[in-house]
């Protein structure tokens, strides 16, 4: 209803270029970001931190990685768990053998290796694309999976593979309780979000859509296919690195490999198509409903089967949880392949014209 | 005609021959490309008019050839090297970014001239946040050339076509190239689409001063806006000069006597 921007003429191109141009998105953002700091820690219990939306951040920052390179740059990855376990790793092995290495340091180092591992395993997406380049980034997931199985070092000679950490600090905030935990993902989420939106409204992510969308014309206007590609490559695992980080230090507190494996690359796949590709705000869409689903049939299901006097087994659970991600990909892939995020646009601009729809 | 000066040649191309496999797409073409002149290149579909504007450019590799650009050898262009020397083209098929608004697909024109670093943009200082509006403010010059504002914002893949070629023209210029190559830029329009393109061509040749090398099958078109016409038919050149020149030239006539469109 006042959701509208007529009447509200930009009078330069610096207001039109800013990171959010209609007011109305500005402060809806900017109260969104302050309940979720303020409001929420309020309001939710433990298990909600912990079950729901620690994960949800994190995975939402992994998301927002996939979406750089398979919405924004068009190339396709089945390797985000790797990275994630790049990330993990390398954060570890930084905090354990630096001396004096802070926890954040090495989480962003950790982003940082991810990003360097990027880009050797981008290599082969400036010659394949597609299904090849499908199976190289497959044959990261596996390679990366069996390196932090078999070779100790990356483990610190942890027999089972399983590392753990304990103690976040950062500076003199020691991060424990849930809350804690989500306030500090929380705070790296919004960083780095904004700083993904700074790079696709830019000369970057321009680039990086360009090659998605025509590749030749691309480069006739001199866009160079190896810089535009790898540096999706790039800033994509570091992302997913940061995320797999967090994962490991903040979420698990202590993983195996097994944490990261090819299901996590294929949630994080799915929560792009589902929530919207090509759209930050999407990652965060696909991110939420691929977390909160599963609880949400696991709360309703066994109800809806006590109405009709049946047994709702957890097993029976997990395959309606797969069969309903299953049609929904396929929905969304054939008929809405922006995902959540356009049937949100397309409801804003919608609520932007009503109730005058000419 | 324009107080423009058609000056000395820019662009040379020597004995170029390019094949696919056992088809032979050009064969020993030769034409030179004065500096602000406007050069067509016309002849029957499959001449390989478009192959001969891909050499140009770099998206084809000839077999045989040479490209003389401003005195400057290319053996091996590409199209990086062929954007940096000041070449911009159009696409016979529309080939624009159809995820992108129309103002985002013209600044990507301007992308060889950007420079801010990733982590500049990443965190929108200063450096990045004065050259985006700086670049911005040329495409509007030429936004308003074109007379397109009321569609800046829209996704390109929702325009009608004949704005979406005059898109690909704009996305062109914002390169501010110093030789424009136009591939088929009227087809598919209405008289009037062609009228308001035929004049947006010899604008920026008048104004900006840029030579431009043009694919048409227009003849009228052709005739009334080149200074000169070279005649491609299955890959051979059949004749050059003049509008005058060439509509007198036999083999010309025969070609396209002979050539159903
Ligand atoms: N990438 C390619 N691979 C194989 N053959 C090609 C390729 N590009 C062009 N050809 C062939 O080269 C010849 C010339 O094609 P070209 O597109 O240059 O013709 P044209 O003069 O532009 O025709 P039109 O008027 O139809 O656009 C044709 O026989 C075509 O099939
Ligand atoms: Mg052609």
């Amino acid at each position: 209803m006042f959701y509208r921007e007529n009447g509200q003429f930009k009078t330069s191109y610096q207001a039109d270029q800013q990171i959010f141009p209609i007011p109305q998105d500005r402060w809806v953002i900017l109260g969104i970001v302050a309940f979720a700091f303020f409001g929420i820690p309020l309001l939710v219990d433990e298990y909600l931190f912990r079950a729901i939306l620690i994960p949800f951040l994190i995975l939402s920052l992994a998301a927002l990685g996939v979406n750089i390179l398979v919405g924004y740059c068009g190339q396709i990855t089945l390797g985000a768990g790797a990275f994630m376990a790049v990330g993990a790793y390398a954060a570890y092995n930084f905090l354990i053998r630096v001396s004096g290495m802070p926890m954040l340091g090495a989480i962003l180092l950790g982003g940082i290796t991810a990003a360097l591992v990027g880009i050797v395993f981008g290599i082969p997406s400036l010659r394949v694309r597609g299904l090849y380049l499908a199976v190289a980034t497959l044959a990261a997931q596996f390679f990366w999976d069996w390196a932090f199985l078999r070779v100790k070092w990356f483990t610190n000679d942890a027999s089972s593979g399983s590392v753990s950490v304990a103690n976040l600090q950062l500076f003199n905030w020691s991060i424990e309780s849930p809350t804690d935990k989500y306030l500090f993902c929380l705070g790296i989420l919004v960083v780095l979000g904004l700083m993904a939106k700074n790079l696709v409204r830019g000369s970057i992510g321009r680039q990086w859509m360009a090659i998605r969308d025509m590749d030749v014309a691309a480069t006739v206007i001199g866009i160079r296919p190896l810089y535009a590609k790898l540096s999706a490559f790039a800033v994509s695992s570091f992302y997913v690195g940061v995320a797999g980080g967090l994962w490991g230090f903040v979420h698990l507190g202590s993983w195996e490999p097994a944490a990261f494996s090819i299901d996590r690359s294929f949630q994080l796949l799915f929560m792009v198509i589902i929530g919207g590709m090509g759209s930050i705000v999407g990652s965060f869409f696909g991110a939420a409903f691929i977390v909160i689903l599963p609880i949400f049939l696991n709360q309703m299901l066994p109800l809806v089967g006590g109405l009709f006097g049946l047994e709702v087994s957890i097993a029976l659970v997990s395959h309606v949880e797969i069969m309903i991600f299953g049609a929904l990909i396929i929905f969304f892939l054939i008929v809405e392949p922006h995902g959540i995020a356009r049937l949100w646009s397309t409801a804003r601009e919608k609520l932007r014209l009503w109730p005058f729809p000419h | 005609m324009s107080g423009r000066n058609i000056g000395e040649v820019i662009l040379d191309l020597n004995n170029i021959s390019l094949s696919f496999g056992g088809v032979k797409a050009l064969t020993d073409i030769s034409f030179n490309v004065r500096e602000h002149e406007i050069r067509a290149i016309i002849g029957p579909n499959g001449a390989g008019k478009s192959s001969m504007l891909n050499v140009i450019n770099g998206v084809y590799r000839p077999q045989h050839g040479e490209i003389i650009l401003r005195g400057e050898h290319f053996a091996n262009m590409n199209s990086y090297k062929a954007a940096k020397a000041g070449l911009a083209r159009t696409f016979q098929n529309i080939a624009l970014f159809k995820g992108m608004s129309v103002l985002d697909n013209i600044m990507t024109g301007r992308n060889l001239k950007m420079k801010a670093n990733i982590l500049q943009q990443a965190f929108w200082l200063g450096p990045a946040q004065r050259e985006e509006l700086e670049h911005r403010l040329k495409v509007e010059e030429i936004i308003d050339f074109l007379e397109i504002q009321h569609i800046r914002k829209i996704p390109v893949g929702r325009l009608p076509y004949g704005l979406q070629k005059r898109v690909d023209l704009a996305r062109a210029l914002a390169m501010e190239p110093q030789i424009l190559l136009l591939d088929e830029p009227m087809a598919g329009m209405n008289v009037e689409e062609k009228q308001d393109m035929c004049r947006f061509i010899l604008d920026v040749n008048d104004q900006f001063g840029t030579t431009v090398v043009l694919i048409e099958h227009d003849m009228g078109v052709v005739m009334d806006i080149s200074d000169r016409v070279v005649v491609l038919d299955y890959g051979k050149k059949i004749g050059d000069g003049t509008p005058d020149e060439v509509r007198a030239n036999p083999d010309v006539i025969s070609a396209y006597l002979g050539a159903s469109h």
